[in-house]
C-alpha cells in the first residue's frame, strides 16, 4: 500500500530536503524501516541503539498514535498518513552526567571493583557512574541488609540509610547487616559500620528517623534512587508516593513467608505502586512478618533482586523490572513474572492525578498509629501483670491463645486453650461465656482481632484483651517462657 | 545561530521565573534561514499544564506540539526550537537532553532559582547525536 511519511522540518536534511516520502507497505513499522533504509541518517534519530523506537518519538497513522494501536505492527492502508512528531522532554536531574565529568577512580578503587571493570557492561565508565550515584535505603532489615550490603560493595559512591529501630534478638534470623555484637545498638549505626567495612570508599549518610509525610520529599531530594525495605502498607505507599513526586525510581521488594515480590516502579518510565493495588488491604487482612514469619534467606534473594537492579539503573541498562512483577516462591523455588500495566487514571501518577502532595498514608490504609482496633469497639484490655494477679487470687477465668499451633510449640503461657485466630468463630462454643475471658496473642494485634470478631458473630461472654500479648507475660510475668 | 529579540529571551525568563521551582518550557516559533534560525515569537506551554504533568520529564507533548504546529502554519511560521528551564541547575543541557533531541532545532535553556533567571544559552544537537553544541544568539 502506497503511504506517504511526514518528515518534520529538522530531519529533512537527512532525507534528501524532502517534506513528504511515498514508501509501500503493509505495516507502520514497515514503512519505518523502508523509509530508514533508503534514508540511512534518518534511522539514528528515530530508533535507539537497540533498535526500538526512541521514547520521545511518536508515530501518528493519521491521527492516532500507533502505541495506542498494535505498534509497529499496525496496518496501514492505501492513502494513510504518517506522521513522526517529537515529544519534547527536558531534564535538568543527571546534570552531573554531562555538565561535570564523572569522579575518577583511585588504584586501590581499581583494583577493588576489577571483576566489575573487565565486563564491558559495566567498565571504567560504569564504575564511574557507580561511584558518582546516591541511594537511599528506606530500612536496614532483612532487605536493607542485602541491598546495603550489594550496593557498598559495587562502589555505589553515596549510600542513605533511614531506620530509627533498635537491633534485637530476632532480627538476626535475616538481618544480616547486623551481628549479635549489635544486640541492643541502634540499626543505622550497626548498618553503618558494617558498611564502612565493607567500602571504605563510600560516603554513608545515616538518617535516624521514621519516615514520614513530612521529612519524604526533602530525604529524597539528595538521592538518585530510592530502594524501599519497608515492612509496612503505609510506608510503602509513602515511598511510592514520594517517588512520583520527586521523579524518582522506586526499586520495590516485599516477603511474607516462602514469598517475595519484587518490581522496579518508575512513573516516567511505567507502572507505580499504585498502578498494581490501586488501594491498600483492610487493615489486619495481611499479617506482618512478625506474625506470619519469614525465611530467613527470603530477603537475601529478594534484596539481592533489588540491589541487582539498582545497579542496572545506575548503569542505565535495558530490561529493567519496570512494568513487571517479579514473584519469587522459596518452597517450591519457583519464579514466576506478571506485565503490569501503567492506569492512566491512577490517582497519582495518572493524567488527572488527585494526589498532588504527600498524604496521611496511616489514615489511608486505616492504621491507627499503633495498630490498635478501632476506638469505638471498646476494646477491655488487662495487662499481663493484672492478669497475674487475677490468676493468683483464683478469679474464675479462662484464656484464649489464638496464635497458631507452631508458635504454641515456641511457648506458651499455664492454663491456656489454643484456638488459633483464624478458627475463632467457628469453635465459639468452646468458650464459656459465664466466665471472664481472656484472649491473647504474640503481641495484643491478633487477640484483639479476635475478639472483634467474636463480638461480631454475637459471642455474648465478656471478653478481655491480653495488652502485649504472651512477650508482655514473659516480660513483666515469668521470663522463663521463651520470647520469639 | 540563533536570532532572537530582547522581548522574547526575557519572556523566556520571566516564564522560567513564574515556574520555579519547576521546568517550564515552550516553542520557539520563526523561520528558518539558511545560516540561522529567527524567532519571532514564542509560545509558553508549561503554565497551562496540570501539577501532575510538572513532574513528568515529557514537557511537551505530541497533542501539544501539533497544536504548536497548527497555530503556527495558520500564522505563516515554523517551529525552530524549543526552550526549558533549569531550575536551580545550570544552563546545559544533561544527558538526558541530549538523547531526547533533535538535530536542527535550537534549544534554548535558561537556569532559574526563586527570584530571578541567571545563564540562558541556547544549544544544537551535533547531527550524529553524539553531543550538543552551544549556539550563538544573536540579539535583535
Amino acid at each position: 500500500m502506497p503511504v506517504t511519511i511526514t518528515i518534520p522540518a529538522p530531519l529533512r536534511q537527512f532525507a534528501g530536503g524532502q517534506s513528504q516520502i511515498v514508501v509501500e507497505a503493509k505495516t507502520a513499522g514497515e514503512a519505518l524501516d523502508l523509509l530508514t533504509s533508503t534514508h540511512s541518517a534518518l534511522r539514528r534519530h528515530l530508533f535507539n541503539d537497540q533498535n526500538a523506537l526512541r521514547n520521545f518519538v511518536n508515530v501518528y497513522l493519521n491521527d492516532e498514535d500507533i502505541r495506542h494501536a498494535s505498534g509497529p505492527d499496525t496496518p496501514v492502508k492505501d492513502g494513510d498518513t504518517i506522521m513522526i512528531v517529537p515529544s519534547i522532554a527536558g531534564g535538568a536531574v543527571v546534570e552531573s552526567e554531562v555538565g561535570e565529568s564523572l569522579p575518577e577512580l583511585s588504584h586501590e578503587e581499581i583494583l577493588r571493583y576489577s571483576r566489575h571493570l573487565i565486563m564491558p557492561e559495566v567498565g571504567m565508565q560504569g564504575q564511574r557512574k557507580l561511584k558518582a550515584a546516591s541511594v537511599l535505603m528506606i530500612g536496614t532489615g532483612g532487605l536493607g541488609a542485602p541491598v546495603g550490603m550489594y550496593l557498598a560493595a559495587a562502589g555505589v559512591g553515596r549510600i542513605g540509610i533511614v531506620d530509627f529501630d533498635v537491633v534485637e534478638e530476632s532480627n538476626l534470623q535475616r538481618q544480616i547487616i547486623h551481628g549479635t555484637k549489635d544486640l541492643g545498638r541502634r540499626k543505622i549505626e550497626s548498618a553503618r559500620d558494617r558498611l564502612r567495612d565493607i567500602n571504605p570508599h563510600i560516603e554513608i549518610e545515616t538518617h535516624e528517623s521514621r519516615l514520614t509525610s513530612h521529612n519524604a520529599m526533602q530525604l529524597f531530594r539528595n538521592y538518585d534512587i530510592i530502594v524501599d525495605g519497608t515492612d509496612n502498607f503505609p510506608t510503602r505507599y509513602l515511598v511510592n508516593d514520594a517517588c512520583v513526586l520527586s521523579g524518582k525510581p522506586n526499586v520495590y521488594g516485599s516477603i511474607f513467608r516462602f514469598e517475595g515480590q519484587a518490581s522496579v516502579f518508575w512513573a516516567e518510565k511505567g507502572a507505580c505502586y499504585r498502578c498494581l493495588y490501586p488501594e491498600p488491604p483492610p487493615p489486619g487482612l495481611v499479617p506482618s512478618c512478625a506474625e506470619g514469619g519469614v525465611l530467613g534467606v527470603l530477603p537475601g534473594i529478594v534484596g539481592a533482586i533489588q540491589a541487582n537492579e539498582t545497579i542496572k539503573i545506575i548503569l542505565g541498562a535495558e530490561d529493567l523490572l519496570i512494568n513487571r512483577l517479579l514473584l519469587f516462591d522459596a518452597w517450591p523455588m519457583k519464579f514466576r513474572e506478571f506485565k503490569l500495566r501503567k492506569d492512566p487514571k491512577c490517582p497519582v501518577c495518572g493524567e488527572n492525578a488527585t494526589i498532588t502532595k504527600l498524604i496521611d498514608y496511616e489514615e489511608f490504609c486505616g492504621v491507627a498509629p499503633h495498630q490498635l482496633p478501632p476506638s469505638d469497639s471498646k476494646l477491655e484490655e488487662i495487662t499481663a501483670s493484672d492478669l497475674n494477679q487475677r490468676r493468683v487470687r483464683g478469679d474464675k477465668i479462662q484464656i484464649i491463645d489464638v496464635r497458631e499451633p507452631h508458635e504454641f510449640e515456641i511457648a506458651r503461657m499455664p492454663g491456656t486453650k489454643l484456638i488459633p485466630l483464624g478458627q475463632v468463630v467457628t469453635r465459639m462454643n468452646e468458650i464459656d461465656p459465664e466466665v471472664d475471658t481472656i484472649v491473647h496473642c504474640k503481641g495484643g494485634v491478633r487477640s484483639a482481632k479476635a475478639i472483634e470478631a467474636l463480638k461480631r458473630a454475637g459471642f455474648s461472654g465478656r471478653l478481655i484483651n491480653l495488652k502485649g500479648g504472651i512477650t508482655a507475660w514473659s516480660e513483666d510475668v515469668d521470663p522463663s517462657v521463651a520470647k520469639y | 545561530m540563533i536570532t532572537i529579540a530582547e522581548q522574547q529571551l526575557s519572556e523566556i525568563r520571566e516564564h522560567g521565573i513564574r515556574d520555579y521551582p519547576y521546568e517550564c518550557c515552550g516553542l520557539l516559533l520563526g523561520h528558518f534561514e539558511p545560516e540561522s534560525k529567527v524567532v519571532t515569537e514564542t509560545l509558553p506551554i508549561s503554565n497551562a499544564r496540570e501539577e501532575s504533568a510538572k513532574r513528568n520529564r515529557f514537557l511537551i507533548t505530541p497533542e501539544e506540539l501539533m497544536k504548536g504546529e497548527r497555530y503556527a502554519r495558520q500564522h505563516n511560521l515554523e517551529i525552530v526550537g524549543f526552550y526549558h528551564s533549569h531550575p536551580d541547575s545550570p544552563a546545559v543541557p544533561s544527558q538526558y537532553d541530549l538523547e531526547h533531541a533533535w538535530p536542527t532545532y535550537s534549544y534554548i535553556i535558561v537556569s532559574t532559582s526563586a527570584d530571578r533567571a541567571n545563564d540562558l544559552f541556547s544549544w544544537e544537537q551535533e547531527p550524529d547525536r553524539s553531543r550538543f553544541n552551544q549556539e550563538e544568539i544573536q540579539c535583535q
